[in-house]
C-alpha cells in the first residue's frame, strides 16, 4: 500500500513538473514579438473516427495561409502554420494544446474541429493564455462554462442553441408551418440543446414530442403513431445516421410533410441511407452553401479552392478558411502579433467579412452571423436561404 | 387500425430476432455454450451480402444463399478453431472465448472495412401495400415469409432427418450418442453451420430493411436475440422463435406507448420477471437435477 502511495506521489510530482513550462508565458510573448514569423498551431483530427472533418479543415486553413503569405503576411510577417494530429482523441487534443503553446510557442491555435476535443483542449490553452479558435465545434458550453465566458476560446461557427432558433423561425416564416412533431435524439447533448432552443422559440403548436436513442434502427412504431396526426412538419434534431433511417421509413410509410434538421444532416451519407428518392421536402441548417453566397468573397474563394484542390469546398473547408482570416483581422486591428493582441482582437472583432458570412463576435465569444437553410428535392440541393438571427 | 399496424411492425422486427435466437438456442442445446459471437455472424452475413450484391449483381435469393453458405462455413471454422480445443474445459472458459471471438470479429471488420455506416444495395424496389386495415411493405412481407420458411425448414431438419436425430441425441447425452455410433464433432459442426446460416439470412434481410450496415450492428440484436432465446426457454427451438417474435412485439409496443428511450430497459425488466416466475423460460420444462 505504501508503495502505491509513494508511486502516486511521485507521479503527481512529475506531472506538476510538466506543468511549469506553461507558466513561462511572459517570456514566450517577448520572443513572439521578435519572431520573424507569426506562428499559428493547427490542432486537428487528421486521423481516427472524425478524420474527415479535420482533413477538410486543414485544406481550408492551408489555403488561407498560402493566400495571406502570398499577399505579404500579417503586419508584415509571414504565417508559419504548425500542423499536429490529435487522432480524434480528446486526451491527445489536450496534449497537443500544451505542446503547441510550450514548445512551439504559437500565438494562437485553430481547432480542434469537434466539440469534445475542443472542450478538452481549452483548459491548457487558458493556462498558457494562448487563444483557440475552433472552426466547427457547435456545443454551447465550449465558450461559456457555468455562465462564465472562457476568455481564450472563440469559434467561427454558430452554436447549437442558435440553430434551433433559426429552424423554428424558418418553419414559421418560410414554410408557413404551425403544427410541429418533434422526433428527437435523447442520447446526445447536441440534440437535446437543439430541441430545447426550438421549443423555446417555436410559437406554433407542438403536436407530439417523440424520443429515440442513438444507434436505434427501427422507428416504425413512432412513425405509425404520428402518421394520422394533423401536423405540418417534423423537427428532427439528430445526426445523419438515425435521421437517414427515419426519413426513409417515414417516406415509405407515406408521411410526406417537410422534415427539418440541423447541421448534423450535412453529410452525403444522409442521402445514401435514406435513398435519394425519399429525400424531398428536407431542410437543414448549414454553415456555408455555394448556392447562397453569404458575402461577395464566396465566388473567389470557390474558384481558388477548386484550382488548388480540384473539388468544391465544403462547410468545413470554408469555416477553417475563415478562422485563419479572423486571426489576420484580429492581429491587424491590434497592430501587434502576440497572443494578447490576438485575444483582444478576436473578442472585439466586428463586421468581419468571411466566406461563411459577415460576423461580429458577441460577449460570449460566439459570432453573430447568418445561417443558410438548405432545401433538398430528390436528394439534390434545390434551395438555399440565408436566414439572419 | 394502429394496433394492427404496430403488430405488423413488431412481427417484422421480431422475425429477425427469432432467426438469430434459433442459432443461440441450438448451440446451447447441444454443447451448453452461449455463443456470444453469434451477433457478429449476423453482421458478417450482412457484409457478405453487401459485397456479393454490389460486386456480382446477385438478386435477392442468390445473395441470401451465398451469404448463408459462406457464414455456415465461417460458423464451422469458428467452432473448429475457437471452441473445439476447449471442449473439455470449464464452461466459463468457452463462454469467455466466445466473447473474445465476438470482439475479434468486430475489430477485424472495423480494421478492414472501417467503422462507417454504409447504405445497402437495393435488391428490390420497396412498395408499400395498403390493405385498408394496415399497410405492409414488400420488404416486410419478404422478411416475415423468409423467416417463417427458414424456421419450418429447420424444424423439419431437426425432427425428420438423420442429422437432426443425431443433434437431438447429442444434446441429451453426447457420450452415449458417441457410443451409439454418432460422430459428435461432426454433429456439432453441423449445428453451428445451421445456426450461422440463419443468422446470415437475418443479416441480409435487416440490411435490406434498414438500408444501413456497420461492423457494430451485431451487438444490440445479438443481445436481444439471446434474451429472446432465454425468454422462450433456451435450448428449445420453438421457444426461440416465440421469444423472438415476443421481444419484437414488446419493443414496438413500448415505442408506440411513447417510451422509446426506455425500450431496452423494459425488455430486460420483462426478462427478469419471466426468469423469476418461470426460470426455464416460457416453453421450458422444469427438469429436476439428478443428485
Amino acid at each position: 500500500m505504501k508503495k502505491i502511495i509513494g508511486m502516486l506521489m511521485g507521479a503527481t510530482l512529475l506531472l506538476s513538473a510538466c506543468g511549469t513550462p506553461g507558466g513561462g508565458t511572459a517570456q514566450n510573448t517577448k520572443s513572439q514579438k521578435d519572431a520573424d514569423t507569426v506562428k499559428i498551431g493547427l490542432n486537428m483530427e487528421l486521423s481516427g473516427a472524425v478524420a474527415g472533418y479535420g482533413n477538410q479543415e486543414k485544406e481550408g486553413a492551408e489555403l488561407a495561409v498560402k493566400e495571406i503569405n502570398d499577399a505579404g503576411g500579417i503586419n508584415g510577417k509571414k504565417i508559419d502554420l504548425v500542423v499536429k494530429d490529435n487522432k480524434s482523441d480528446t486526451a491527445e487534443a489536450a496534449t497537443i494544446a500544451t505542446s503547441l503553446t510550450t514548445s512551439d510557442n504559437v500565438i494562437g491555435m485553430i481547432g480542434p474541429a469537434t466539440s469534445g476535443a475542443s472542450k478538452a483542449a481549452s483548459p491548457n490553452a487558458t493556462k498558457a493564455q494562448v487563444p483557440i479558435i475552433t472552426p466547427s465545434a457547435t456545443d454551447d458550453s465550449i465558450t461559456v462554462v457555468n455562465d462564465k465566458v472562457q476568455e481564450y476560446i472563440f469559434r467561427t461557427c454558430f452554436q447549437d442553441s442558435f440553430q434551433g432558433v433559426i429552424l423554428a423561425n424558418y418553419a414559421t416564416d418560410n414554410l408557413k408551418a404551425k403544427k410541429a412533431v418533434i422526433i428527437g435524439d435523447v442520447s446526445s447533448d447536441y440534440a437535446k440543446g437543439l430541441t430545447k432552443s426550438f421549443k423555446d422559440t417555436f410559437k406554433g403548436e407542438i403536436v407530439a414530442d417523440e424520443k429515440f436513442n442513438a444507434k436505434d434502427k427501427d422507428f416504425k412504431a413512432i412513425l405509425t403513431k404520428i402518421k394520422d396526426k394533423d401536423f405540418d412538419f417534423i423537427y428532427l434534431p439528430g445526426y445523419y445516421e438515425e435521421a437517414g433511417l427515419i426519413i426513409k421509413q417515414a417516406r415509405e410509410m407515406g408521411i410526406e410533410q417537410p422534415i427539418i434538421g440541423a447541421d448534423g444532416f450535412s453529410d452525403s451519407k444522409l442521402i445514401d441511407i435514406a435513398g435519394a428518392e425519399n429525400m424531398s421536402n428536407i431542410y437543414y441548417t448549414a454553415h456555408f452553401s455555394e448556392k447562397a453566397p453569404a458575402s461577395n468573397k464566396v465566388k473567389t474563394f470557390i474558384e481558388t479552392f477548386k484550382k488548388e484542390y480540384g473539388k468544391t469546398p465544403s462547410s468545413f473547408n470554408a469555416l477553417a478558411y475563415d478562422s485563419v482570416y479572423m486571426v489576420k483581422a484580429a492581429l491587424e486591428a491590434e497592430k501587434e502579433n502576440t497572443s494578447e493582441a490576438l485575444t483582444k482582437g478576436l473578442a472585439t472583432l466586428t463586421d468581419f467579412e468571411g466566406v461563411t458570412g459577415t460576423m461580429t463576435m458577441d460577449k460570449n465569444h460566439n459570432p453573430k452571423k447568418p445561417a443558410v437553410v438548405i432545401g433538398l428535392e430528390n436528394g439534390k440541393e434545390t434551395s438555399a436561404d440565408v436566414v439572419n438571427p | 387500425m394502429n394496433v394492427l399496424q404496430q403488430l405488423v411492425n413488431g412481427l417484422s422486427l421480431g422475425s429477425i430476432y427469432a432467426l438469430l435466437a434459433l442459432g443461440y438456442t441450438m448451440v446451447y442445446g447441444i454443447i451448453k455454450l452461449i455463443n456470444f459471437a453469434h451477433g457478429e455472424i449476423y453482421m458478417l452475413g450482412a457484409f457478405i451480402g453487401y459485397y456479393v450484391a454490389n460486386n456480382f449483381g446477385f438478386g435477392l435469393v442468390l445473395t441470401l444463399l451465398t451469404s448463408m453458405i459462406i457464414c455456415a462455413i465461417l460458423g464451422m471454422l469458428i467452432e473448429f478453431l475457437a471452441y473445439r480445443p476447449l471442449r473439455n474445459s470449464t464452461r466459463i472458459a468457452a463462454l469467455i472465448t466466445a466473447i473474445g471471438v465476438s470482439f475479434l470479429l468486430q475489430s477485424l471488420m472495423i480494421y478492414f472495412v472501417g467503422a462507417d455506416t454504409r447504405p445497402y444495395p437495393q435488391l428490390m424496389k420497396n412498395i408499400t401495400y395498403d390493405l385498408g386495415i394496415f399497410q405492409i411493405s414488400k420488404i416486410q412481407i419478404v422478411i416475415i415469409v423468409t423467416s417463417l420458411f427458414l424456421m419450418l425448414l429447420l424444424q423439419f431438419i431437426v425432427q425428420q432427418t438423420k442429422m437432426g436425430r443425431a443433434m437431438r441425441a447429442a444434446s441429451v447425452d453426447p457420450e452415449a450418442a458417441q457410443l451409439m455410433g454418432i460422430n459428435v464433432n461432426y454433429t456439432i459442426s453441423f449445428t453451428f453451420a445451421l445456426g450461422s446460416s440463419l443468422a446470415a439470412a437475418g443479416g441480409v434481410l435487416i440490411g435490406l430493411y434498414y438500408n444501413s450496415i456497420d461492423p457494430m450492428m451485431g451487438v444490440a440484436p445479438g443481445l436481444k436475440a439471446f434474451i429472446a432465446a432465454v425468454f422462450g426457454g433456451i435450448g428449445i427451438i420453438p421457444g426461440a422463435a416465440l421469444g423472438g417474435f415476443a421481444i419484437g412485439i414488446i419493443e414496438t409496443v413500448v415505442s408506440a406507448l411513447g417510451f422509446t428511450a426506455y425500450r431496452d430497459a423494459v425488455v430486460y425488466l420483462i426478462l427478469i420477471i419471466v426468469l423469476l416466475v418461470k426460470p426455464s423460460g416460457l416453453l421450458g420444462k422444469n427438469i429436476k437435477e439428478k443428485v
